[in-house]
């Protein structure tokens, strides 16, 4: 992306980062969004895309960091002084006033300058002046009618439609001419048909009002749909940032490959430059720059495989047919080759239990780098051959002095969870599960706030309570050098 | 049968008790239009009349008791009802430290009555004695206790009603320019209203009735309510116009039941109307 | 300029300052009064530290007027919970509970002065003949706490989801059984809400004893509002004061442990609070 230029900046967040009660829901982040823009804040609940969205309103506090808007460092800044205003998600309309009398609540207390004055100094000062009951008329009538509200005026707001509050929040919100609109999951609590509308009237909204809208959804359609720039978060960090069609076709890791559209997510290593290797198979791709047999993730889309009869010369893999659907224009089909089962979109059909041909192309095969390859912890040995990590003690064989500090390397493999937490060493939550084709990456989070990356063939469900088993020979320690020792965190 | 039976001997029992209660004061409003000194000597009922009623209205002391009741109960209702709601809304949007105001808040309403009185007699003289502030034990005082003893039971009243508002409205409020002060007026108060009306109705009668906080701290400058003025006037004469007192106030108590429940109802009617 | 920055870093946008003032005035007129108690009970005249104060309280006379109010107040609470129990279960019981009125009607006394409607049943006592003293006292307390007793139980009925006990009936228990298996101990809550409205606040209720009772139905908020009516005997009030003050956290913790047995999730807003 082009280096926008300082005064497109119309918001920026630096180093911003929250902790509640000890949880950190935003990490160290940095944004600009630029004036004019329709950008989303796209990602699944608790991935601190709200929070984000508050402190840009100045309902939360960043912990550290800073927030500007136009330049101007508005941390501090109260939100009743901020330039900016919000849809909310249940949209929180005045109950006790009517729809005109809601809408023009923020242009009451408006004030707009009205020319200069010599104070008796003798200096110049602004004058400020509230608007004329015409002028606030003329706006909320305004407004009402970009909503397609103009005769609901005299109308209990608690009689409307849920589709009908909602834009009486949307009218609120941008009568007071805000640089940027906020907006907070606004069509959570519509229905489909009601949605589809409404996301077509927002684009339209953002169109001819030309202000800046972020828009917090964890839908990825409307996501990519809506905007033009989507912000994937999770876990409080920034995974990708770019244009919907970027982040769809050149998803930046695993993560947001899997949360954007459907996708076959499969662990590869790259041979070398434009070579990887996945299923046992060489395949070309367009990706280079990592390093010789780096493991790696790569994302197939299910419209990026073609599908070929049993018999064709075409196809770098050869599968089996286990379900298919008609979806219309095209065939959704799961075909299970090398032990991997695809999801694939094709105008071939084929019937489940047929052999078929696979084919990728080069510029199907999406490389992504590895988010993590092995999960790290802080322990200290506690006694003869045992070590303590993770509010739990495992047994390990080690010549270290008790009370050292070490570092735990634990390979995603030498992990097995338990379905009763009895059975394992620590307890943990599953908080994520994706599917990598052969086997599923389950993401836990311990009672000690620590996350645990798994490779494991059981099926697990987020929520699951469950104990972990650690298998002991596979975990390597290394001293942690005291002055290394504030390193982490 | 069996069931009839039953339902005979519910009604006999509810009727029972219902006349126990309502004995002694219909008693008392009967006697009300007797001239009799005492209910219940050989005199009887004696002849009907007003001339309580009247006797009541001439009745200075009494009369002086009734308006300084009423002024701190009124006043007392009001600064609950006020401290109260912005507790309550306060509260809401605390996360540490919540537990322990609603802790100590709830002392006030567990602790004997005789202990809190205690408290504010001892306050009082460590006021006037140990701070050198004068301190005139009288109704600012007692209002000052009244406050205090009936705020919880706003917070009580008007907590709840906060936790079913949509968490957003304050910030709305915000949102659209309105400060603090202004949100929280014309935004989130508008919304307590009912729960702040019976917020201060309870308050409002708890001052009314209270007896042992106010009789160890009116003070020897002779201010009385009716609680400690009858109490003190009981073991001399008590003037019998006490019982058109009670009559009226039974009266007024019974109104203002029957016109809230009414307007209640039709609240209620309109909504399901609505 | 920096501090302010400081302190509004990382404080989020919550208006808990509302409950500031309230925090204030809990410092100053709940905390401070027993904080004052405990220094009166423990300080001799002359500011020293002294237990000479607890000598006095617990003297054989003391003791014997303490067990007499602890008497006092558990065959209040007896009786009126035997009084108001049937009467909640048929208020709350088919076709009784269609009318909220009648309900109410029980406890329309409740918002009139109580001194006035105890002078209302000592007449009818004097009436009908009933000596002051041991049963009139009762009869009073019993008449004045009964309201106390009956809403918490009446409210928790009302709110009991009537599924427990078709349930209870579907599977082959009778009435009596589903009674003592399933009404009473959901109602549990309701009950120990009523004790705690009722056993306790008889410590300080010495305006019925009073204006009931003779000299041998004396209790201990009496006596201690006596102790602070003559400035030579604080130190021996704010002394049984603060050991009324443990009795009162005893009874709370006693309450808290019973109605955490009883602590059914259907009934979580049962015991309401007036």
């Amino acid at each position: 992306m082009r280096e926008p230029r300082v005064l497109d900046k119309i918001i920026e967040v630096k180093n911003v980062t929250k902790v509640f009660d000890d949880t950190t829901v935003i990490d160290e982040l940095n944004l600009s969004i630029r004036r004019g823009q329709f950008i989303t804040l796209l990602g699944p609940s608790g991935c601190g895309k709200t929070t984000l969205l508050r402190m840009i309103a100045g309902f939360v506090a960043p912990t550290s960091g800073n927030i500007y808007i136009e330049g101007q460092d508005v941390t501090t800044i109260p939100p009743y002084k901020r330039p900016v205003n919000t849809v909310f998600q249940k949209y929180a309309l005045f109950p006790h006033l009517n729809v005109f009398k809601n809408v023009a609540f923020g242009l009451k207390l408006k004030k707009v300058p009205c020319g200069e004055k010599l104070n008796s100094k003798g200096e110049k000062v602004e004058q400020f002046r509230k608007f004329t009951k015409e002028e606030i008329e003329q706006k909320v009538n305004r407004a009402l009618r970009l909503v397609g509200l103009e005769d609901y005026g005299h109308r209990d707001v608690n009689s409307l439609s849920g589709g009908q509050q909602q834009r009486v929040a949307i009218a609120r919100a941008i009568v007071c001419e805000p640089k940027v609109l906020l907006l907070d999951e606004p069509l959570g609590a519509l229905d489909l048909k009601m949605r589809k509308e409404m996301q077509i009237e927002l684009t339209k909204m953002h169109r001819e009002l030309g202000i800046t809208f972020i828009y917090v959804t964890h839908d990825q359609e409307e996501a990519l749909t809506m905007s033009n720039v989507v912000v994937v978060l999770n876990d409080g960090l920034i995974q990708q940032i770019g244009t919907p069609k970027q982040v769809y076709d050149e998803p930046a890791n695993a993560f947001v490959a899997d949360f954007i559209g459907e996708s076959n997510i499969i662990s590869g290593t790259m041979i070398k430059d434009f070579s990887v290797k996945f299923l046992d198979t060489v395949f070309v791709c367009e990706d280079k720059g990592f390093a010789k047999n780096e493991r790696v993730d790569l994302v197939i889309r299910p419209e990026d495989i073609d599908v070929f009869p049993e018999n064709s010369e075409q196809g770098q893999l050869t599968g089996t047919v286990l379900s298919a659907v008609f979806k219309g224009t095209y065939y959704e089909m799961e075909i299970e080759a090398n032990g991997y089962e695809f999801t694939v979109q094709s105008t071939t059909e084929a019937r489940p239990g047929q052999k078929v041909k696979l084919l990728i192309k080069p510029n199907g095969i999406h490389i992504m780098k590895k988010l993590r390859t092995v999960n790290e912890f802080v322990g200290e040995v506690s006694g003869e051959n045992t070590v303590d990590f993770c509010g739990g003690s495992f047994e390990i064989p080690t010549t270290l002095e008790k009370g050292t500090p070490v570092k735990v390397y634990v390979p995603f493999d030498a992990v097995e969870l338990t379905d009763d937490e009895e059975d394992g060493e620590i307890g943990a939550n599953v908080t994520h599960v994706l599917y990598k084709g052969s086997y599923y990456q389950v993401q836990i989070y311990t009672d000690t706030d620590e996350d645990f990356y798994i490779d494991t063939t059981d099926e697990w469900d987020i929520d699951d309570r469950v104990g972990v088993k650690i298998n002991k020979s596979k975990i390597r320690l290394e001293v942690i050098a005291h002055e290394e020792e504030s390193d982490e965190n | 049968m069996n069931k009839k039976l039953s339902l005979i001997l519910r009604w006999a029992f509810l009727i029972i008790v219902l006349v126990a209660i309502y004995l002694p004061i219909a008693l008392i409003v009967v006697y009300s239009f007797s001239a009799e000194k005492n209910i219940g000597s050989e005199n009887g009922f004696g002849e009907f009349t007003f001339s309580l009623y009247s006797q009541l209205f001439q009745n200075s002391q009494l009369m002086e008791a009734t308006l300084n009741t009423l002024i701190i109960g009124v006043v007392s209702a009001l600064l609950a009802t006020f401290i109260g709601t912005f507790t309550a809304v306060g509260l809401y949007y605390m996360r540490k430290g919540k537990k322990t105001v609603n802790f100590i808040s709830q002392i006030t309403v567990v602790n004997a009555e005789i202990v809190t009185a205690v408290g504010f007699f001892l306050l009082s003289i460590f006021i006037r004695d140990v701070l050198s502030i004068p301190l005139n034990k009288g109704i600012g005082w007692l209002i000052v206790a009244h406050t205090v003893l009936t705020t919880p039971y706003v917070i009580l009243s008007v907590g709840p009603r906060l936790n079913q508002l949509n968490p957003n409205l304050y910030e709305a409020g915000l949102d659209l320019g309105a400060g603090p002060m202004r949100s929280l007026f014309t935004v989130v108060m508008p919304q307590l209203i009912s729960s702040m009306i019976s917020g201060f109705a309870l308050a409002f009668t708890l001052s009314l009735d209270d007896f042992v906080v106010t009789n160890l701290n009116k003070g020897t400058g002779g201010v009385n309510t009716i609680s400690t003025f009858v109490y003190a006037n009981l073991k001399r004469n008590l003037d019998p116009s006490i019982r058109a007192l009670s009559t009226i106030i039974f009266v007024i108590v019974l109104a203002v039941l029957i016109v809230f429940n009414i307007v209640k109802n039709k609240k209620q009617k309109a909504a399901q109307v609505g | 300029m920096k501090i302010k920055k400081l302190l509004k870093r990382g404080n989020d946008f919550r208006p808990t300052f509302f409950a500031f003032p309230y925090v204030l005035i809990c410092i100053i007129f709940v905390v401070l009064p027993l904080v004052l108690v405990l220094v009166y009970a423990f300080m001799d005249d002359g500011g020293g530290f002294t237990l000479t104060n607890f000598v006095e309280v617990f003297t054989k006379d003391n003791l014997l007027l303490l067990l007499k109010t602890l008497g006092i107040a558990a065959l209040t609470t007896v009786l009126c919970l035997l009084i108001a129990y049937p009467t909640a279960l048929i208020l709350a019981s088919k076709p009784f509970n269609r009318y909220v009125i009648l309900a109410l009607m029980f406890i329309i006394p409740m918002w009139m002065n109580f001194v006035l409607r105890i002078i209302a049943l000592r007449s009818l006592l004097y009436m009908i003949g009933v000596d002051y003293g041991f049963a009139a006292t009762i009869i009073g307390m019993v008449y004045d706490f009964l309201p106390f007793m009956l809403l918490p139980i009446y409210n928790v009925l009302m709110e009991m989801d009537k599924s427990y006990m078709e349930a209870a009936t579907d599977l082959g228990a009778n009435s009596f059984l589903t009674f003592f298996k399933v009404t009473l101990p959901l109602s549990l809550k309701g009950i120990i809400s009523g004790i705690t409205m009722v056993f306790m606040p008889v410590f300080s209720a010495y305006a019925i004893t009073g204006m009931l009772g003779d000299t041998n139905t004396t209790i201990i908020g009496g006596k201690i509002n006596g102790l602070f009516e003559m400035t030579s005997t604080w130190g021996v009030g704010s002394a049984m004061s603060f050991v009324l003050l443990i009795l009162v956290f005893l009874t709370m913790l006693l309450g808290n442990v019973f109605s955490g047995k009883g602590d059914n999730k259907p009934l979580a807003k049962g015991g309401a609070n007036e």
